[in-house]
């Protein structure tokens, strides 16, 4: 009878397409909705992802994710260097900066200084040049994007092209010079500014005039020493902020989740699928019991227990489930193939995978429940009227 | 001495809540159907007939009185039970012939079979003898959107027999078939239930068919007013 089942749904091509139609827009929306903004949180953290190399950030108590620039005490590195437990613990500076381009344009940079001997938290993946370059007098390294987008300028001969960046350009850096000697490839961020990478000492030569211009210490454990441990550690000895990269990944997103509202904006386009979706594929659903009330109860009548009716529907809803879940994948899938080159974010992680599934799965579990409890309810008298 | 198929002892059923607006459709009737036999209940629009039918193949609850089915008391049945019963022991032939339209005639032919936990294929071969004993082997594949009403009417009394039941009933078979027609499915199914010992109880208006009766029950309102048996 599941034979049948299956042919008795196929063969209403209209109904069938309905509800099928329902469920691959809703795995959609859901699927690519819920997608965009896994990406986007996870650019929220692109830099701390970027910067592997330590394993505790130290900075000033109040900073509440990676782009609240707070500075602290030049005094707080000897402080953090100074806990028992600690294997080395460098500066790092991160501003923003406004550049000047050759060709008289302005933009504004996140500009990193890295420990000028260690050169400890530079770029994941380096292009062109090398990390060593930045010991060069006023080196710089600029990140890819950028360079070929916001650092790049008009080709003079054919105003509508643009010229990246090139290596061994020189620039400035709030009216200091810079020369690239380097680009990098980084995860791309919240903020979509170029990133220039230098040493700490020239970077707080490019940096406005403060007080203090310490942005983080990055520390790395002894042996043997965990570090949450550690960071527990640091915190009490100098009450200053210090979380192991993982720990401060939760802080940035915790920060975007309850202070912003793009989880609600995101949350409430998925919940829009999920209702579209349900709406569709459910009344859909029902008109195609309601249509198919006569043979459901013919079959009744003919002595099929309630218990095969009731596995007939869901046989039929797990088709359409499977189907339109299937489909919407792939188009989800499609969606993100083709926009990976784009300025979009789009993440799509193993557990979305099973999360849109089981929403379609209740989606239509629940339109074939609403539509089996009137099938199960009909009379089989019925099969007498005319 | 032939087998009781159906026996009703004052059978009573009525339609609506309200004192004013109820609806008595039998009011205590008693009937027996025997083996073999090919009954048939006449009567005005109303009178009771559908839902005496209706009763006595277990898919309506009378309001008082006993249907026994062979040998069951329905009354003490649960639903699961008359399904069952109704599973092994019934065929139904309808009036708007009640094939499923995404099926082909040999898939709604099987339909009583497959129920039955028989193997698919082999009710796809008993299926497909049965349809070419009534001139249907050109016509396994077909949807009954491509059918005749004739066609149609002969699948479903395939669909009605296929599976032998002690006993078929029909709902004005030949109502919505031309003379010719009605005459030839009336032959049809007669030979078919004769063939199996099945008893075969037919609602009809049709004054056409009405030769091919064992015995003619006459009813109105609610109860059987004449009986004619054959030759009478």
């Amino acid at each position: 009878m599941l034979r049948f089942a299956i042919k008795m749904m196929i063969g209403d091509r209209i109904k069938f397409l309905g509800i099928l139609f329902g469920l691959i827009f809703s795995t959609f929306i859901i699927t690519q909705q819920a997608g965009i903004f896994i990406g986007l949180m996870q650019r929220t953290y692109g830099f701390i992802a970027d910067t592997s190399q330590p394993t505790i950030w130290v900075m000033d108590p109040e900073v509440q994710h990676v782009d609240d620039i707070k500075t602290m005490k030049a005094t707080d590195l000897y402080r953090v260097q100074g806990i028992e437990g600690v294997q080395w613990a460098v500066p790092m500076y991160k501003g923003l900066i406004k550049a000047r381009l050759p060709s008289g344009r302005y933009q504004i940079c996140t500009v990193l200084g890295l420990d000028d001997a260690s050169l400890i938290g530079g770029p994941p993946i380096i292009t062109e040049g090398s990390i060593e370059n930045l010991r060069a007098p006023n080196a710089v390294i600029v990140n890819q994007v950028g360079a070929q987008k916001k650092l790049s300028h008009k080709n003079p001969n054919n105003p509508s092209q643009t010229i990246p960046m090139q290596y061994g350009e020189v620039f400035e850096i709030n009216d200091r010079r810079a020369q690239v000697m380097g680009f990098c490839k980084l995860t791309r961020t919240f903020f979509s500014h170029p990133v220039i990478y230098t040493t700490f000492s020239n970077a707080i030569d490019y940096a406005p005039k403060e007080r203090n211009l310490l942005t983080f210490v990055l520390v790395h454990p002894e042996a043997g020493i965990k570090p949450e441990v550690l960071a527990k550690r640091i915190r009490k000895a100098t009450g200053l902020g210090a979380y192991t990269s993982k720990e401060f990944k939760k802080l940035t997103i915790k920060y975007y989740m309850t202070e912003t509202g793009i989880p609600v904006n995101f949350g409430v386009a998925v919940l829009l699928g999920f209702m579209i979706g349900t709406a569709i594929a459910g009344q859909t659903f029902y008109n195609f019991a309601h249509d198919n009330l006569r043979h459901f109860a013919t079959l009744k009548a003919m002595g099929t227990t309630h218990r095969t009716i009731t596995k007939m529907v869901l046989i039929q809803a797990t088709l359409v489930a499977f189907l339109g879940w299937g489909i919407g994948i792939g188009l989800t899938a499609l969606f993100g193939f083709i926009s990976s080159s784009s300025e979009l974010s789009f993440k799509m992680p193993w557990w979305l995978f099973v999360l849109s599934a089981l929403s379609i799965f209740t989606i239509t579990i629940l339109a074939a429940l609403i539509s089996l409890r009137k099938i199960l309810k009909s009379d089989p008298v019925v099969v007498f009227q005319q | 001495m032939s087998k009781t198929i159906v026996t009703c002892n004052q059978l009573k059923k009525s339609y609506g809540d309200e004192k004013e607006s109820r609806v008595v459709a039998l009011s205590g009737l008693d009937l027996t159907v025997q083996a073999e036999e090919l009954l048939m209940l006449v009567g005005p629009s109303g009178c009771g007939k559908t839902t005496l039918l209706s009763i006595m193949s277990g898919i309506l609850t009378q309001d008082s009185g006993d249907c026994i089915l062979f040998g069951h008391d329905l009354n003490k049945m649960k639903d699961d039970q008359k399904s069952a019963l109704r599973k092994n022991k019934v065929g139904f032939v309808f009036q708007a012939f009640n094939l499923i339209p995404m099926l082909s005639a040999l898939e709604n032919t099987t339909i009583p079979l497959i129920l039955n936990g028989f193997d698919p294929q082999e009710a796809n071969s008993i299926a497909a003898k049965l349809l070419t004993r009534v001139g249907l082997g050109s016509r396994l594949d077909a949807l009954p959107s491509h059918l005749s009403g004739g066609e149609k009417q002969r699948v479903a009394i395939c669909r009605g027999c296929i599976h032998k039941p002690g006993l078929i009933v029909c709902d004005e078979p030949t109502s919505n078939l031309d003379h010719q027609t009605g005459i030839q499915v009336l032959k049809l199914l007669k030979e078919l239930a004769i063939s199996e010992k099945s008893a075969l109880v037919i609602v009809t208006h049709d004054p056409r068919i009405f030769d091919f009766a064992d015995r003619l029950l006459h009813m109105d309102d609610g109860r059987i007013v004449r009986e004619e048996t054959n030759g009478t």
